[in-house]
């Protein structure tokens, strides 16, 4: 579970000043959940992941991540959760065993049940073929499959993905989308970043929609489309977020 | 603190490390070859010159002189010269160096020294010319013999012993061990490079990972690990040391292989070259001493280390790194370079300037100089700066505008 209480975020920016990058975010996502947090370029989202990662540290409001707050017990935090990004990518250096094996290690995890756990893994994700190659020359699908092992490797309770499809063609992010939903399946407490609207709609359970580092609706897409009377997503996010109708823009 | 996941980090660091080429070139090819191929330019220049100058013998000319056959037979007996017979164009040819000098002797210059009048020998030179140089110092020499001859025939002729012109003699005598006269010398060269290569080695492990994580993404793959950004630092942080003395070892090894292996090649080149004096001239170096250089590195290659990684942790690419790393290969080599000049003596206030201390003791202790008070200021000094190095590393990890700059 995660639930977030007035989450914010301020970067202190020799340039830009003050950048309110999350400001007052709360919010809650249970068990057997995906929701979903729909935003622009610039929006937050990749801030607000990366606080209940605790890669950041808020400065304001906290949140809870499997039981444990994110800025008093932050490796209690990152202990329980898997975290996948555009962003974070593998060690070239290292075949996909290693790589596994290292991420066991510090979880903390004993080597048979390493070795048990990366033979499932390799299983589900059939990744016989190239478990014991370097990552530096995989394709992106064989180092996306690695990726996944990598957060899966501790079995976490929650999953935090941050816009895990950008870049990726469409079979590779179908891929992801299957992945996200098995971590349902499971009953891990899953939140997803992205500015995709279809993806949002096929795959959350809730969706958040932030902007400016607010969250601006919330809801289940049929509770969002009966408040803002109107069935096509784009069209809500472009009411939530307050931009003028389409169409009239740039039309004086 | 987690020990288990330390070592964890430096043992993945470690293997990620030795599957990179240029690791393992900048650790182990570089400093391994770095000693025998100095030693071998070295050795192959200065034979090559010593062989090449016996070789010529400087060519001069003699000018005039015709009624004094003595000297002129006596200069063309000599061997370590070729005399040319005059031209009317001399001036021209040392000019144009295919003579080195020529030698002017006044008319009746035989005859003068018969009847003892004053008479005066000239040396036409090309002032600042290394060879017209020797050949000035030739005949120089040659002359002060002949003039000698002279001496002692006259002397004889007059029933006089050899000290009424020569009463007393000067020597020179060296109290110096011969540690301290190579000391001198290698001594300040080999810390020096020590010291270089303890630097030169943390540098590429230390960009590589930090900016070099940044850059290819797996920097906040590794963050979001349970593990510790304390444990993490300190785990990369023995990868770095490791590669910085692991260049240290690398480069010792040759040396003591050079040493072992090309000392007998030198000295019997050497010998074939300048028989007898060349062993005498070679530098020994106190190994103790040179153990105890080593114990003073070890705190360097921490202070070193940590140094580079929290540089190196504020890049956002491998290429701002080394921006920021390169020129600092100058601070270090300037202290080290005042170590080796001479006149810069050890004082309890140079002991505690990092790296220009080192370089100091270093030049004392493989010359078999131990002064315990300067040494024991030098290794807590150092130890204080590594220790506030490492305190630094660990901040720059725990600050996130420091690992998420943008
Ligand atoms: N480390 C940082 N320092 C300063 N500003 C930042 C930093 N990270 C993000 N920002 C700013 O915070 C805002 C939100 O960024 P981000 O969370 O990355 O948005 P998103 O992921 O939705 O695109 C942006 O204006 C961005 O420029
Ligand atoms: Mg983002």
């Amino acid at each position: 579970m995660i639930v977030a209480r007035q989450l914010s975020k301020t970067f202190r920016d020799r340039k830009r000043g003050a950048i309110e990058a999350v400001a007052g975010v709360s919010f809650c996502v249970q068990p057997g959940q995906i929701y979903g947090l729909l935003g622009a370029n610039g929006a937050g989202k990749t801030t607000t992941l990366r606080l209940l990662a605790t890669l950041l540290q808020p400065t304001g409001g906290t949140a809870e991540v499997a039981g444990f707050d994110v800025t008093r017990e932050p490796a209690e935090v990152r202990a329980r959760v898997g975290f996948l990004a555009a962003s974070t990518a593998l060690y070239g250096r290292l075949t996909a065993r290693e790589t596994l094996a290292y991420f066991g290690r510090l979880n903390g995890m004993s080597d048979a049940d390493i070795a048990a756990r990366t033979q499932a893994l390799a299983h589900d994700l059939d990744m016989h073929a190239f478990l014991d190659r370097r990552c530096d020359k995989f394709s992106t699908g064989m180092k996306q499959k690695t990726s996944i092992a990598r957060t899966l490797i501790h079995d976490p309770p929650v999953m935090i993905f941050d816009e895990p499809t950008l870049g990726l063609d469409v079979m590779a992010a179908r891929t992801i989308v299957q992945f996200v939903r098995e971590c349902r399946a499971r009953g891990k407490t899953v939140i997803y970043s992205t500015h995709i609207m279809s993806e949002v709609e096929k795959l959350c359970d809730v969706i958040g929609i932030i902007h400016g580092g607010r969250l601006l609706a919330e809801g289940t897409l049929e509770a969002l489309r009966a408040s803002y009377r109107e069935h096509d997503l784009e069209e809500i996010f472009v009411q939530a977020v307050g931009l003028p109708p389409a169409g009239v823009a740039g039309n004086p | 603190m987690n020990g288990r996941r330390i070592l964890t980090i430096y043992a993945k660091e470690l293997r990620d490390m030795l599957r990179d080429r240029r690791t393992l070139v900048s650790m182990i090819v570089i400093p391994t070859l770095l000693m025998p191929l100095i030693v071998g330019v070295v050795v192959f220049i200065s034979v090559k010159v010593i062989r090449q100058a016996r070789a010529e013998a400087p060519v001069v000319m003699v000018i005039g002189g015709d009624d004094s056959p003595g000297l002129r037979a006596a200069l063309g007996a000599h061997g370590r010269l070729r005399v040319m017979p005059a031209a009317e164009d001399w001036r021209t040819r040392v000019a144009a160096k295919t003579v080195r000098a020529a030698v002017e002797i006044p008319s009746g210059f035989d005859g003068a020294l018969a009847r003892g009048e004053p008479a005066t020998v000239k040396i036409h030179h090309y002032e600042g010319e290394l060879r017209s140089g020797f050949a000035v110092a030739e005949l120089q020499r040659f002359l002060g013999d002949y003039r000698e001859r002279v001496v002692s025939a006259r002397l004889a002729e007059r029933g006089l012993p050899a000290t009424f012109v020569k009463p007393f003699s000067v020597q020179t005598a060296n109290v110096a061990p011969p540690e301290k006269v190579g000391g001198n010398v290698v001594g300040g060269i080999i810390p020096y490079m020590f010291l270089l290569l303890c630097f030169t080695g943390a540098m590429y492990p230390a960009m590589d990972l930090t900016a070099g994580e940044k850059e290819r993404g797996t920097m906040e793959t590794i963050l979001c690990s349970p593990v510790s950004r304390l444990d993490l630092v300190l785990g990369k942080f023995l990868m770095v040391l490791t590669a910085s003395l692991g260049t240290v070892v690398c480069s010792l090894l040759s040396m003591v292989g050079t040493v072992t292996l090309g000392g007998p090649l030198v000295l019997s080149m050497a010998g074939a070259a300048r028989a007898g004096a060349s062993a005498a001239a070679l530098p020994t170096l106190d190994p103790l001493g040179l153990a105890a250089v080593l114990v003073l590195v070890l705190p360097m290659a921490v202070f070193f280390s940590a140094l580079l990684l929290s540089i190196a942790l504020f890049a956002k690419s491998f290429k701002e790194a080394q921006s920021y790393l390169s020129p600092l290969v100058i601070v270090i080599i300037l202290p080290a370079v005042a170590g080796v000049l001479p006149g810069v003596e050890l004082n309890a206030k140079l002991a505690l300037v990092p790296i220009l201390n080192v370089s100091l003791a270093s030049k004392e202790l493989v010359s078999g100089v131990w002064h315990w008070p300067h040494l024991a200021l030098i290794f807590g000094s150092t130890s204080l700066y590594a220790a506030g190095a490492l305190a630094l590393a660990v901040r720059m990890f725990n600050r996130e505008d420091v690992l998420f700059r943008t």
